[in-house]
């Protein structure tokens, strides 16, 4: 494979690599000069002069944060909901995914059927904020959790993953008496790692990002989460509409940092989870969404 | 043998039930697949179907204490306050502009990258620019609108002090409070987010044209771009054809979640998507009618765009959505 280089194609590979480094530096530098940003001394952010190194180093910005009980409990109920939706609705996608691909199951037509449409007909904002009020499920940690236990384009990645594996293993299990719960925790699950994994980062992804439903449903500080506090935070420095986080900070703290600060730290605090998480999967979710995207 | 075989007169009666009957007699073998199907089944009929049942609002005087069931009926009146509104034009106007941009330069952005990704021969490299690209997918929109306000911020902001830096200009631009400018921003924002989520499945495509082709084309002296053009493109293209019918159906169905971050009141004309109108409109105008009545066209109009692609799709190859 030793065809003479041309100097175009030297050219051409230098150049590649050059947009593709600019490109990687573009995407990364905006979360590295937060991060400078939230271990920079507050004052000192003031004077715009923090790129890639905190000036003066600190903890302070943290502390205060850690220190903040309102943020602090919307910390927590981040993490709960993230744990709790992603197990739970992983759990209940796996099931019906798993009798989608049982091609002997006598509804899977009409509950194929009724998922796939499901992906077209969308009520709109308002008549589902209608459907939660009635069920009683403002205000409540409940709604956090329960309207998107099933996605169902997570139910279709794992039934086109759980459809290629191969049929006789199913069978073999079955003539040796096992049920069909059986099957599939002994069987189908312990082969399917790969696209568990993607689902799992999927599901517990948009459990931690997600803020609407907290905005939506639950106006009340005690059921506050992470990304909405953040988000209050940020239309405060921009249209000063009162945060509950900041207005209850005491006045002796607030003097000791700026909103600039707080947003960088908070914003550090919240991509932080996700960061450590990802590159571990990375390898995963890929063989797990183009299994089933791309056929032949 | 022929005339040995007699046929029971009940047979003929006992037929027809027989499918049914081993139809139920398979559900009831199948109770466990029914238990770990069906309950799930109810929910994403509880909360994708029978929202639709809130439509019937959008042809009422609709009261929240009234319920769907105890409002007044008014037929198309919603509708036609709806039409005749000018600022449901300039909504209307905005999700469109707003999701074709992003899916135009999306497109194109995702392409490009996959070819240029794809020409990298240096492994490590191409695998950490792959992992860093895929990161602000992950981020959630409240944070990545926090960036892009504090880059963009007319205090200290790194965008006007590398611009001032320069000397492009002269004082500080609040780029966020010009009405002009919130769609280009809204739609760098967008790809700066997905451009390379996007790439997965083509560079999947791409792993998977025949290398004999590259090699054939090599030895007859084609140049990086030559194979590029005939070889990697043309491979490119079902796949890219495909996503782009797909995502024409979706065009009216953007999300809000980015213009409600972005936005403020000072370009409220520009960054005002059809679904935050039917939020102000219900919850700030207090007239759930009207946004109701919104939702209802938007999801009209979305359901007709499907299918009318899917047409288009099944019309020009096999490949079809559903």
């Amino acid at each position: 494979m030793n065809y003479r280089k041309s100097a175009s194609d030297v050219v051409f590979q230098g150049l590649n690599l050059l947009f593709l480094f600019v490109l990687g530096f573009i995407t990364l530098y905006p979360f590295w000069n937060l991060l400078a940003v939230s271990f920079n001394d507050s004052l000192d952010t003031l004077k715009g002069q923090v790129f890639f190194w905190p000036n003066q180093f600190t903890l302070d910005n943290y502390a205060i944060i850690f220190q903040n009980e309102s943020l602090f409990g919307s910390a927590l109920r981040s993490v709960l909901r993230t744990l709790l939706g992603t197990v739970l609705s992983v759990g209940c996608t796996t099931m019906l995914a798993y009798t989608l691909s049982r091609r002997e199951y006598v509804l899977r037509k009409p509950i194929n059927l009724i998922l796939v449409v499901s992906m077209y007909v969308n009520g709109g904002l308002i008549p589902m904020y209608m459907l939660i009020k009635n069920l009683g499920l403002t205000n409540t940690f409940a709604v956090y959790i329960i309207p998107g236990l099933i996605g169902v384009f997570n139910v279709i990645i794992m039934r086109s993953y759980f459809d290629q594996l191969p049929e006789a293993l199913v069978e073999s299990a079955r003539i040796d008496g096992a049920s069909d719960i059986g099957v599939l925790f002994r069987i189908i699950l312990p082969c399917s790692l790969p696209v568990l994994a993607t689902v799992t980062l999927f599901v517990a992804v948009g459990h931690w990002n997600s803020w609407f439903d907290n905005y939506l449903y639950n106006n009340k500080d005690s059921l506050s989460l992470l990304q909405y506090e953040l988000m209050k935070i940020m239309t405060k420095s921009t249209t000063e509409v009162t945060s509950n986080a900041l207005a209850a900070m005491d006045h002796e703290k607030l003097r000791q940092t700026s909103p600039q600060s707080i947003r960088a730290t908070m914003t550090i605090i919240v991509t932080f989870p996700i960061l450590f998480v990802y590159p571990f999967l990375q390898k995963y979710f890929i063989q797990g969404i183009t299994v089933g995207a791309v056929k032949e | 043998m022929q005339q040995t075989v007699t046929i029971p007169p009940t047979g003929a009666a006992v037929k027809p039930n027989a499918p049914r009957r081993s139809w139920w007699r398979k559900l009831i073998r199948q109770y466990q697949l029914v238990l770990l199907s069906v309950p799930f089944v109810a929910l994403v009929i509880l909360f994708n179907y029978v929202p639709l049942w809130g439509w019937l609002a959008a042809f009422q005087d609709y009261k929240p204490f009234k319920g769907v069931t105890g409002s007044e009926f008014v037929g198309l009146a919603n509708f036609k306050v709806l039409f005749a509104d000018p600022h449901f034009l300039v909504v209307l106007r905005n999700t469109l502009v707003m999701s074709v941009l992003s899916l135009v330069t999306g497109f194109v952005g995702a392409i490009t990258l996959a070819l240029l990704l794809n020409e990298v021969k240096v492994r490590w490299f191409k695998r950490i620019i792959q992992t860093v690209t895929y990161i602000p997918h992950f981020v959630s929109m409240v944070v990545i609108a926090n960036i892009v306000l504090t880059f963009l911020s007319p205090d200290g902001g790194f965008v006007n002090h590398l611009l001032m830096k320069l000397g492009w200009i002269q004082e500080p631009v609040y780029f966020m409070g010009k009405g002009e400018w919130f769609w280009i921003i809204h739609t760098l924002a967008g790809l700066w987010k997905e451009l390379g989520w996007s790439t997965i499945i083509y560079l999947a495509v791409l792993a998977g044209i025949n290398s004999e082709l590259y090699e054939a084309a090599a030895v007859d002296g084609a140049s990086r771009l030559r194979k590029m053009l005939h070889i990697s493109i043309p491979g490119l293209m079902p796949t890219a054809t495909l996503l782009l019918i797909m995502s024409v159906g979706s065009l009216i169905n953007t999300g809000y979640e980015s213009q409600m971050l972005l936005g403020n009141p000072l370009v409220i004309d520009y960054s005002e998507v059809l679904d935050l109108y039917a939020l102000s409109l219900s919850f700030g105008g207090g007239d759930y009618s009207i946004g109701v009545a919104l939702s209802m066209f938007k999801g009209f109009v979305s359901i007709v765009l499907v299918v009318l692609v899917n047409l288009v799709a099944r019309k020009l190859s096999d490949t079809r959505l559903f």
